[in-house]
């Protein structure tokens, strides 16, 4: 686990889209603090000019500029453009323009009270078909035992490998109350929602172990639905595959 | 259409269960500042934990029972229900109350010019059910398993699993709806038909439109959550599951519900609300702002019909933006994109507002009074809540910012360093009206410079914190790698709270105190233009001696050619 490069200001950024997301944070607070800054400096201006002091009267005409009219336009086209330029094509890039899951790795993320269950679809590629009712101790997602498709299946508790380069794409769902699937160097956030299974997708730019939280209260153990990711190089996470490949050769369902 | 006011009644049926506005507007301002006290104390129980996580809470650790806080450490379960009952509480029965209940039922009648609120029955009927809901949220805390801890946001399927305190919060905040309900009723025909003769609609006082609108926003948007409530209470109690969907498994077992529900139709629901709720926060402290700002520096307000036009925009508004409160639950583009856009257009009217009161300052002769700290400091604190909501309303920087502390910061500084400064304002500046003495100018600025410094103390860390990810919510923040490196600011904010909590100390000792040993308050003691000062202080059974008449608008300050620099309305 990585511990270094934390602090202060943003956590590294780490994937394709996290410049990005940056970048419009950065945008919006130096355009607030101009505005409020030179708002700021106004106010200040006339309460000092405009102290009571004796024998002055106020003025009962009210002050006369264009300048608040600009100001206000100024406003709103400024967002129109944080909206038109920035959000909507960072958002829609995040949430409908996936890349083909021919060149992604394709995961789900099964959320439970407090534990991340990942689960890959092993060789071939196809997801086992589960059911709550196969639920048990030994398989948290609920593999159907009699679907070939996930005999070669990995399910990995709180430790989500992938490589780097290569785009993700997670399914994310959850088996009990919502969850919030968060890895903050990522710039990824989505919750876990039982019921529903929405999609999200990042790539990653660099190597590392890193932290995976949940951003929403889900019970007592909240604090602790610490899960981490692993960024590999192909060759680490090739080896990590062979791993949990011959762990599945041990157990009794499992066989390639 | 009032009650028969006079003096023979008892001394019950004049204080405790009157039904004459004013008295009625005292009870629900004191019981809200009591409310608001302890809402304060369990946040600063929580900034302890946040503080030194793991380390038990000296003194008064041992106080809790060992189900809470064994040997002085702090359990998660009760961090959550310190949490969720701190926002609750904090919202419906601290500040809302106050703001809706205290300062608009005493003034709103006195400022329309009429002798009491038009159901004077159903204004004590409210009364009741809010402090019948505010007892029951805290008994809550005795029921076994503890007060409600899913969040003041009570999202399912968590709390529809959660233990028996979340079936009491239900109840206490049906009856908080209840009471919200009766008295946005009462208001709204009060205000539409109890006007004084010449008192149009345009020439009522800005806070008397802020309670109008705010009256609506009470109208509308409390029955969805009101029916949402009573769904969740029949998913806890009669085996229903609007909010389940099939198949949840639960610490490994099966969820035993029929399912066919989604959870998602609770955070519409209670978002269509609560969203609305934060104008309900904010408006009447706008109003508030506006009356003790145009006296002070004794000029008309810049631009009255701008200022009321955007509270009723604003208001409107506010129900077409709930949404992005949900950006994160798998909203897709096209939605998104809708209430990102609308999100961006309630902010303009917030920024005329803003502008509307600094030019107001322009060309003004600006008496330093202490509810005028006040009041000004709510500009530059709601400005900076109201520009954090920015990167919070475009869906692409809420991926990283969502349900991070830095969400804390924002709405804290639109509710406590912009709400409550605004509600302090507000207690100074009619306080004399009410009790017919000043309160006293020295300890009020300490009071107010203490609370300044010490709420940016608290708050402003929360956007650093936030930038960097660190997680809301969280019982031991030290958990995780990245919160470590700011555990400094943790510390702290801790220590401006609890000076924070200090600080109110003075102003509780300056209310009593003042009660019997303040300056003597004349009628009109700022010289103000609204009917309330009209009335003999502090004001009689039924309001006013004679009828007031209104020949114009609210704001006649420094008229040229007059010789004093203010005519009242009713003048
Ligand atoms: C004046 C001093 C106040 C301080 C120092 C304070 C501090 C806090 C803290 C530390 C949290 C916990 C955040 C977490 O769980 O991570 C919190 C949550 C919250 N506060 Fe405050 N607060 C104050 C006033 C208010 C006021 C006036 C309101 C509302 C009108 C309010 C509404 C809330 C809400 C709704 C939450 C979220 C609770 C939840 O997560 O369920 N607070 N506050
Ligand atoms: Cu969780
Ligand atoms: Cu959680």
């Amino acid at each position: 686990m990585e511990t270094t490069g934390y602090g202060w200001g943003f956590p590294p950024s780490l994937s394709t889209q996290s410049p990005a997301i940056d970048q419009l944070i950065n945008v919006v607070h130096w355009f607030a603090a101009v505005l409020f800054v030179g708002w700021g400096l106004f106010l200040l201006y006339s309460l000092i000019r405009f102290r009571a002091k004796p024998g002055q009267r106020a003025s009962y005409e009210s002050a006369k500029s264009r300048l608040p009219k600009y100001l206000e336009i100024g406003v709103v086209l400024f967002e129109i453009f944080l909206l038109i330029g920035l959000s909507f094509p960072i958002w829609s890039k995040y949430k409908s323009e996936f890349p083909r899951e021919q060149d992604s790795l394709v995961i789900r993320v099964v959320a439970q009270q407090f534990a991340w269950n990942i689960h890959y679809p092993g060789r071939d590629g196809v997801f086992g078909g589960t059911d709550p009712r196969f639920i048990s101790d030994a398989d948290p997602i609920g593999l159907n035992p009699d679907d070939p498709a996930g005999k070669d299946d990995i399910v990995s508790v709180g430790w989500l490998h992938f490589p780097v380069h290569k785009p993700v794409i997670a399914h994310i769902t959850s088996k009990d109350v919502i969850h919030s699937f968060s890895i903050p160097v990522l710039r990824v956030k989505q919750d876990a929602v039982p019921g529903m299974v929405v999609p999200i997708w990042w790539e990653a730019t660099q190597t590392g172990q890193y932290e995976i939280m949940c951003a929403q209260l889900c019970g007592v153990g909240h604090t602790l639905m610490r899960g981490f990711v692993s960024i590999d190089t192909p060759e680490e996470y090739e080896v990590w595959m062979k791993e949990q490949e011959s762990y599945l050769e041990t157990q009794p369902g499992g066989q390639l | 259409m009032s009650e028969d006011h006079g003096e023979h009644l008892g001394f019950l049926r004049r204080t405790v269960f009157s039904v004459d506005h004013k008295v009625i507007g005292l009870q629900y301002g004191l019981t809200g500042l009591v409310f608001l006290f302890f809402g304060f104390c369990l946040m600063m129980l929580m900034r302890w934990q946040l503080a030194y996580p793991g380390e038990p809470l000296p003194w008064i650790g041992g106080l809790f029972s060992e189900t809470t806080m064994p040997g002085g450490m702090m359990l998660p379960e009760f961090y959550n229900s310190l949490g969720a009952m701190h926002g609750t509480i904090m919202v419906f029965l601290g500040v809302v109350p106050l703001a809706v209940g205290g300062f608009g039922n005493y003034l709103v009648p006195l400022q329309i010019g009429a002798p009491d609120m038009a159901f004077p029955k159903l204004n004590a009927a409210s009364y009741w059910c809010y402090f019948v809901g505010g007892v029951v949220m805290l008994t809550s805390f005795f029921v076994p398993g503890g007060a409600a801890n899913s969040g003041w946001t009570s999202y399912p399927p968590l709390s529809d699993i959660a233990t028996t305190g979340q079936t009491v919060w239900l109840f206490g905040m049906v009856a908080l709806i209840t009471s919200s309900l009766l008295g946005s009723v009462n208001f709204i025909v009060t205000i539409v038909q109890l006007r004084a003769k010449g008192l149009t609609f345009f020439r009522l006082p800005f806070f008397v439109w802020a309670q109008f609108v705010t009256s609506f926003l009470l109208l509308l948007a409390f029955p969805p959550l009101e029916a949402a409530g009573v769904l969740q209470l029949m998913d806890r109690l009669a085996g229903t599951s609007f909010f389940l969907p099939s198949g949840l498994v639960v610490s490994g077992m099966p969820l035993p519900v029929s399912g066919g529900g989604n959870p998602i139709l609770w955070q519409h629901l209670f978002w269509f609300l609560a969203h609305p709720e934060v104008y309900v926060l904010i408006l009447p402290a706008m109003g508030i702002v506006t009356e003790i700002i145009v006296t002070n520096t004794r000029k008309p307000l810049y631009g009255y019909k701008t200022i009321v036009g955007a509270s009723l925009f604003l208001g409107f508004m506010s129900f077409l933006v709930w949404a992005h409160h949900m950006f994160m639950t798998g909203m897709g583009t096209a939605i998104s994109n809708f209430f990102q856009v609308t999100t961006m257009i309630i902010s303009i009217p917030s920024v005329i507002i803003l502008t509307v009161l600094v030019l107001t300052l322009w060309g003004g002769s600006i008496r330093y009074t202490v509810p005028m700290h006040f009041a000004l400091a709510f500009l530059p604190m709601f400005a900076i809540g109201g520009l954090t909501g920015l990167p919070l309303g475009l869906a692409a920087s809420d991926i990283h910012l969502h349900d991070t502390y830095y969400v804390i910061g924002h709405f804290h500084y639109v509710v406590a360093p912009g709400t409550l400064l605004a509600l302090f304002a507000g207690v100074y500046h009619w306080y004399p009206k009410v009790t017919g003495r000043f309160m006293n100018e020295t300890l009020g600025k300490i009071h107010f410079w203490g609370s300044f410094l010490c709420l940016n103390g608290v708050f402003f860390p929360m956007f650093i914190q936030g930038i960097a990810g660190a997680s809301r919510r969280l019982h031991t923040p030290t958990m995780y790698a990245h919160a470590q490196g700011l555990q400094g600011t943790n510390v702290f904010m801790s220590y401006s709270a609890w000076i924070l909590g200090l600080v109110q100390l003075l102003f509780v000792i300056n209310f009593f105190w003042s009660l019997k040993k303040g300056r003597q308050a004349p009628e009109n003691p700022w010289q103000a233009t609204t009917l309330e000062w009209a009335t003999p202080t502090p004001p009689p059974h039924g309001n006013f001696l004679k009828e007031p008449e209104v020949n114009r608008g609210p704001y006649e300050y420094s008229v040229p050619g007059e010789k004093e620099d203010f005519i009242p309305q009713n003048v």
